[in-house]
């Protein structure tokens, strides 16, 4: 069914349809919009979701882990200085192997403060052991969020799907949604392998690991990332059985052929399709590699598919401040390990809600044939 | 759609609190209802009632890709005219194309006001229209029927059962039947 909704709005849409048993919830702006529109969903009696309000994310987090753990369906959801508060906790979910799925409006972090979209706070969780999905429109943002909860349940790790604050929280689109009882099948009955509540089967969670054991606990936790792309291979196939809608965890764009290319993810990703589309016309080899998946980071795929590009621009809408901005960080390690010598060069956009056009997009692909491109490393588009 | 173009973009000027926001969602969903695609997004500046504020739509045939905020629009739309003073509102707004302007002043207090502007300046009191039809000023439903006959982007009756569909929850019956003949009004109004 065809509808017209904001990002938040999609992204409370398929939660509806999820009925998770648990949400705990505190507000952060650009995230609000999803958790106001699901208590409504609540007062009105569509889901019977059991949600609890907290003082603070760190709370929220917290009551995540205990509900998780406890074998219920668990989702959460915020932005910027809430997930930063959240960190500690993060790396408890991923150590616990807790399928908890958190929605994130990607948002700029203080200081200065700033409420508006960027990818710093989905950068600072990056090495917390979860699962990362981004989103480039009100569409991906409802399909992932099904996704999501069914890669965190199949490979028992917590994981965050965001879209872009604002631009996709706060924007009314077009998407396709999917039928309540099609959705249902598709997610399943949430069975934990195992819980604190299952007295048939006692466990413990959280225990201490000293010297002699917390090396293969977490060796544990790398072993269950490596089966992420298998099963998420799966779950997108099933998808798109479902719903016609391909998924993968790298989105190529008119990239067999070409000779320039720009790397990207969320929003902005769209706005260079229409500039690939318009340079296309024009008899320029040029295309989009997004990432759809940025933890764990598919980085043989990448490489495979770029191998044969010879320039190479990637877009991040953060900042490394003490090290390589991370998305081009990545890019450079995937290239390294495949011993590919590939010319790339790094682009930081869009920081604290800056606005990107097209103009800009198609000037970076204009650039790319000259030598001196590639001489500065790092450059900014103010 | 008036003009054959891949995609029609229309920016709503207003200040908070006159439902630029409600009227561009409500346009967004009546062009959705048509098959249509559309993309609706407010720029979000301060939001104390009264602050300008800039409301953007798109709608096509299409679906709609990119993500950057419209700076060649085919009609602006003006909710309160002590916004002319800013002159952006005109920007990249061409001689065919629309700038329809709620005002009580006439057309030259509009084209004085933005001495350089060569395109088509429609004015219609829409404060006025409200007062009478709804007891309350609140032009944005008036400024939407203006709008569509001007750019004939979705149909008088799609907006007017989205309208419905909407807001009758919302704002009960008697409310909802007002604000439809508000919009009929603005529909018809000859500016």
């Amino acid at each position: 069914m065809k509808r017209a909704l904001t990002g938040g709005a999609a992204m409370a849409e398929a939660l509806r349809q999820i009925n998770p048993d648990v949400m705990p919830v505190y507000p952060i702006t650009p995230q609000t919009p999803i958790i106001e529109t699901f208590a409504k969903f609540k007062a009105s009696q569509k889901v019977d979701t059991e949600i609890i309000t907290v003082e603070s994310e760190h709370s929220a987090i917290s009551a995540c882990v205990g509900s998780s753990a406890s074998g219920a369906r668990t989702i959460t959801a915020t932005s910027s200085q809430g997930l930063a508060l959240m960190n500690e906790i993060l790396y408890i979910a991923s150590g616990m192997h807790l399928p908890i799925l958190m929605l994130v409006s990607a948002r700029a972090l203080s200081a200065p403060i700033n409420i508006h979209g960027d990818h710093s706070d989905m950068m600072g969780a990056r090495d917390t052991g979860w699962i990362q999905i981004f989103s480039e429109n009100v569409q991906e943002a409802y399909d992932n969020t099904l996704i999501g909860l069914k890669l965190a349940e199949k490979t028992s790790l917590p994981v965050m799907v965001a879209m872009d604050g604002f631009i996709t929280s706060h924007s009314v689109e077009v998407l396709e949604t999917i039928k309540d009882e099609i959705v249902k099948k598709f997610i399943g009955d949430y069975k934990p392998k195992q819980s604190l509540l299952n007295l048939d089967n006692p466990v413990s969670y959280g225990p201490v690991g000293l010297p002699d054991s917390y090396f293969e606990f977490k060796l544990k936790q790398v072993k269950a990332v490596k089966n992420v792309f298998q099963e998420a291979e799966k779950i997108y196939f099933d998808f798109k059985e479902m719903s016609d809608r391909k998924y993968n965890y790298i989105e190529t764009y008119k990239i067999r052929d070409a000779e320039k290319a720009i790397i990207a993810m969320g929003s902005v990703a769209g706005t260079i399709k229409d500039v690939v589309d318009n340079l296309r016309q024009k008899g320029e080899k040029v295309g989009l590699v997004k990432i759809e998946m940025f933890r764990p980071f598919p980085y043989k795929k990448i490489a495979n598919v770029l191998s044969g590009v010879k320039k190479i621009a990637v877009l991040d809408r953060s900042l490394g401040l003490t090290s390589l901005p991370p998305l081009y960080g990545d890019i450079l390690n995937a290239f390294y390990r495949e011993k590919l010598n590939n010319s790339i060069k790094s682009y930081v956009y869009g920081l604290g809600g800056r606005d990107i056009y097209r103009k800009q997009i198609e000037e970076i692909f204009e650039k790319m044939d000259q030598e001196i491109f590639f001489k500065k490393e790092v450059e900014y588009i103010q | 759609m008036k003009i054959g173009k891949d995609i029609y973009e229309i920016i709503f000027f207003a200040r908070a609190g006159q439902g630029a926001k409600s009227a561009a969602e409500v346009l967004a969903q009546a062009a959705l209802s048509e098959g249509k695609y559309i993309q609706a997004f407010p720029s979000y500046g301060p939001s104390r009632s009264g602050a300008p504020t800039e409301s953007y739509v798109r709608i096509a045939y299409q679906p709609i890709r990119l993500h950057e905020p419209i700076i060649d629009p085919d009609t602006v739309v003006v909710l309160d005219d002590t916004l002319l003073k800013n002159k952006n509102i005109i920007q990249n707004l061409d001689e065919e194309e629309d700038l329809i302007v709620n005002t009580r002043q006439d057309k030259d207090f509009v084209q004085r006001m933005l001495p350089d502007f060569k395109g088509n300046i429609k004015i219609i009191n829409a404060n006025e229209i409200a007062k009478d039809v709804l007891g309350q000023i609140k032009p944005n439903g008036i400024m939407l029927g203006q709008l569509i006959k001007v750019t004939e982007v979705v149909k008088l009756e799609s907006l007017l059962n989205q309208f419905k569909k909407i807001f009758e929850a919302k704002i009960g019956k008697t409310m909802t039947e007002k604000n439809l003949i508000a919009i009929q009004k603005g529909y018809d109004y000859l500016s």
